[in-house]
């Protein structure tokens, strides 16, 4: 295991190196100063602002950011949600599928307009390279650029000195997209062709194999769409099986930099919120919260996948590690990555909103899934979703204020404004609006015949775990699944078991993840309207700080314990019962 | 209102225009002219004809003459992609393993008699691609036995083509060595033809 934890050490090592750069560069984009591809990028940016009428650099209070942001998502999950109902009328279709039915259309943009990338079809056998391309990597961009535009008016919303606005949306979302999302993505996608992902737009390839038989090679712009799609804690994969698939995954140098790409800017924004508000040691705390919360997750993965599951114990098979073999649980695992990189992805994609996948989740042992749970449970706060990740974490930043406050008799206040009545109802909104959505359509989907027909392994702690683990990576606009659920056949795969026609867990699904992703992006707004109109008042004695390891240790409190206590109950049925018994269902 | 919608019309038509169909187009044309046997799936040759993909595992299931591929869920397609999906704690997987594992035996123990507990996992549990390219160089070193008994080649000569076919780390550090079955038995093929 000794060489395992090496390449997780020099991985956590990379990425905190990049936190700096990036997090200044990020700052630097969203406050309007120049950077170093500004003689490239600024001539496009004029031009976007004059062929979209947007008058940049004019103010928005926080209702009319949000009128933005809702009017311009609304619009493009209709264009989403048009352009793959008329699939089969569009170019760039060489194995000519058509339209997916009306409710899995729902579904998939739904999807894909929140940042989720839930996906209840497989795309090679869906999905025309058109409805890949103009359809869903489009969304891949434009989602995370929200989340991030919306992070940056929560951050001028706490850095104003009395006022009302907020930013410009559009200008947002159009400087995130040129300075930051297209160009990583334009040199993160070469990289990964020049490693062995497919970039091609021909039709898949018959080959007669070596032992006689045939191979169908798939085809497709995937590299385009992986490096965004990992950039942009999206999570979709072009093929059914994501990143454990070689045309998207197919080295160890490549599953590195997918990571690195997943984590980047939800990390690094912890930076970019340290220098925004003028106190790089706030930023700092955040990150420690994150990355202590992370790196215990990674342990506990890679501990349990290594040790094996019972299945295979009680088969007969000894797992452990010996000269050439990696030993631990394979199963749904690619030689390649070993467990220890698989271990890592899994903590990486679910402490993330990303939900790519390198190998099978649902082949994880107890343990290992109870962490993508638990991450998934603390409502994506642990670095999260492009922007989200943050704007959630400031939710409980300020709830950790005010319990804090409460703990030591003081009025509440965070950098120099005072958390009132109103800003801790919305706070409390913000927080709960996702656990209730998740728990609320997994009991659903528990307790009805129509949400159980979804469940693959059957009526036993695993079927749970699928039903549950479904519902909240949907709420938590995550994507990652059990993929038995729903999802295990294709439509047009061989022995079909229904996939399609599944309506309730397509609609509910989509529902959900609507919800829970506007939803909370409304109360954060609010939040960043109401502190932008406060005055800022000097720290006293009797400030509590907000950058030191108490208050640290204090939020990894709040956090864990919301979490808990809203679904321990909820995974003990599920991975933690696998976890501790040799029994098998 | 009116001019978030109008805004919004806007940005959906150039947005998907500029991220949708040029950015993929575009890296679509560089990759073809910069790199264009990766871009179009590192196929493998030989005498000519295209066999397969360097990335992508092939079925060589009842050909002792070959190094076998791990077990996969959708036997081997390389165009439709799903897992197995079988839990930690199921029924169907300890079968599956079991299956697997008696199978791994019957095959190898008649050349490696000294195979017992020692089977590597890789080689009885499925890929999560379905496609892995790769086995565990301990899972090679059994089979080298067969297959050098089958093809007369000596265990040191196949031992040395297994040596050259392992793809090590990346960069000596990221991932982990595997040996990739479809080259391997390509070199096979060119050393010790099949008569």
């Amino acid at each position: 295991m000794a060489q395992g934890w090496m390449q997780i050490s020099i991985f956590i090592a990379v990425l905190v190196g990049l936190v700096k750069p990036v997090g200044i560069y990020m700052a630097r984009v969203f406050t309007n100063q120049r950077v170093f591809l500004s003689p490239v990028v600024g001539p496009v940016e004029r031009i976007a602002y004059r062929a979209l009428r947007v008058r940049p650099n004019e103010g928005q209070n926080w209702k009319g950011y949000a009128r933005s942001l809702i009017v311009f998502s609304l619009l493009f999950w209709i264009v989403l949600y048009l352009i793959l109902r008329t699939q089969g009328i569009h170019p760039l279709n060489p194995e000519g599928f058509k339209s997916a039915p009306w409710d899995l259309n729902f579904n998939t943009a739904s999807s894909f307009i929140t940042n989720t990338n839930w996906q209840y079809y497989g795309g090679e056998t869906t999905l025309s390279y058109f409805s890949q391309m103009a359809g869903l990597a489009v969304q891949n961009f434009v989602s995370a650029a929200v989340g991030i535009a919306v992070v940056v008016a929560l951050i001028r919303g706490i850095v104003a000195r009395s006022g009302r606005e907020i930013g410009n949306f559009w200008q947002d979302l159009i400087r995130v997209l040129l300075y930051i999302l297209l160009p990583i993505s334009i040199v993160g996608a070469l990289l990964l062709v020049s490693q062995g992902v497919i970039q091609s737009l021909g039709h898949a390839t018959v080959i007669h194999t070596l032992a006689g038989g045939t191979q169908t090679l798939a085809q497709g712009p995937v590299a385009s769409q992986e490096a965004i799609k990992e950039l942009g804690t999206n999570g979709g994969g072009f093929f059914n099986v994501n990143s454990a698939f070689p045309f998207e995954n197919p080295t160890g140098m490549t599953n590195f930099f997918e990571l690195l790409l997943i984590l980047v800017i939800p990390a690094s924004l912890s930076y970019t919120y340290g220098r925004m508000v003028g106190s790089q040691r706030q930023g700092w705390a955040i990150f420690a919260v994150m990355f202590v919360l992370f790196v215990s997750g990674v342990a506990v993965v890679y501990v349990a996948e290594q040790h094996g599951t019972p299945s295979q114990h009680l088969a007969g098979l000894n797992t452990h590690a010996f000269h050439g073999s990696t030993g631990g649980n394979m199963e749904g695992k690619e030689q390649r990555f070993g467990i220890a990189d698989t271990s890592l992805w899994t903590a990486v994609t679910t402490v993330t909103s990303c939900g790519a996948v390198n190998g099978a989740f649902e082949s994880l042992t107890g343990l290992g899934q109870a962490v993508p749970f638990a991450n998934l449970g603390f409502g994506e706060v642990i670095f999260g979703g492009a922007g989200a990740g943050l704007y959630s974490m400031l939710l409980y930043v300020i709830l950790a204020v005010f319990i804090g406050g409460l703990m030591v008799g003081r009025t509440p206040e965070y950098l120099g404004k005072k958390i009132g009545a109103r800003e801790i109802k919305l706070v409390a909104l913000g927080i709960l609006v996702t656990p209730l959505f998740a728990l609320l359509s997994s009991g659903l989907a528990s307790a009805t015949r129509l949400g159980t027909r979804s469940i693959y392994a059957g009526i036993n702690p695993q079927g749970f775990s699928e039903t549950l683990y479904a519902y909240l990576s949907q709420a938590n606009n995550n994507g990652s699944a059990l993929a038995g659920y729903t999802g295990f056949i294709q439509p047009n795969a061989p022995g079909n078991a229904g996939a399609f026609g599944i309506s309730f867990a397509d609609l509910l699904g989509g529902a959900v993840m609507i919800g829970a992703r506007f939803l909370p992006i409304l109360f954060v707004l609010a939040v960043a309207g109401s502190l932008a109109g406060k005055k800022i008042s000097p720290a006293g004695l009797g400030t509590m700080r907000t950058d030191n390891p108490t208050f640290v240790f204090l939020l990894v409190g709040v956090v864990i314990l919301v979490g808990a206590l809203t679904f321990f109950p909820a995974i003990l049925l599920g991975p933690i019962v696998q976890s501790l018994t040799t029994r098998l269902f | 209102m009116r001019r978030d919608l109008l805004t919004s019309a806007l940005a959906a038509v150039v947005m998907t225009v500029a991220l949708g169909v040029v950015y993929p187009l575009a890296i679509t044309g560089i990759s073809q002219v910069v790199f264009p046997g990766k871009a179009n799936g590192s196929k493998l040759s030989l005498g000519g004809k295209v066999v397969g993909s360097r990335l992508i595992g092939q079925d060589f299931k009842g050909k002792p003459a070959y190094f076998q591929s791990r077990p996969s869920a959708t036997e081997y397609s390389g165009n439709v992609t799903y897992f197995s999906n079988l839990g930690p704690n199921s029924v169907e997987a300890r079968e599956a393993v079991r299956k697997n594992l008696a199978a791994y035996l019957r095959r190898e123990r008649p050349y490696d008699p000294e195979l017992r507990q020692s089977v590597p996992v890789d080689a009885v549990t499925e890929s999560a691609s379905g496609v892995d390219p790769h086995i565990s160089q301990a899972n090679a070193w059994i089979q080298a036995h067969r297959v050098a008994a089958v093809r007369g080649l000596s265990l040191a000569e196949v031992d040395d083509l297994i040596a050259t076919h392992t793809d090590g780390r990346s960069l000596g550090l990221l991932g982990e060595p595997g040996v990739n079955v479809l080259q391997l038995n390509i070199a096979l093929e060119k050393e010790a033809p099949l008569k």
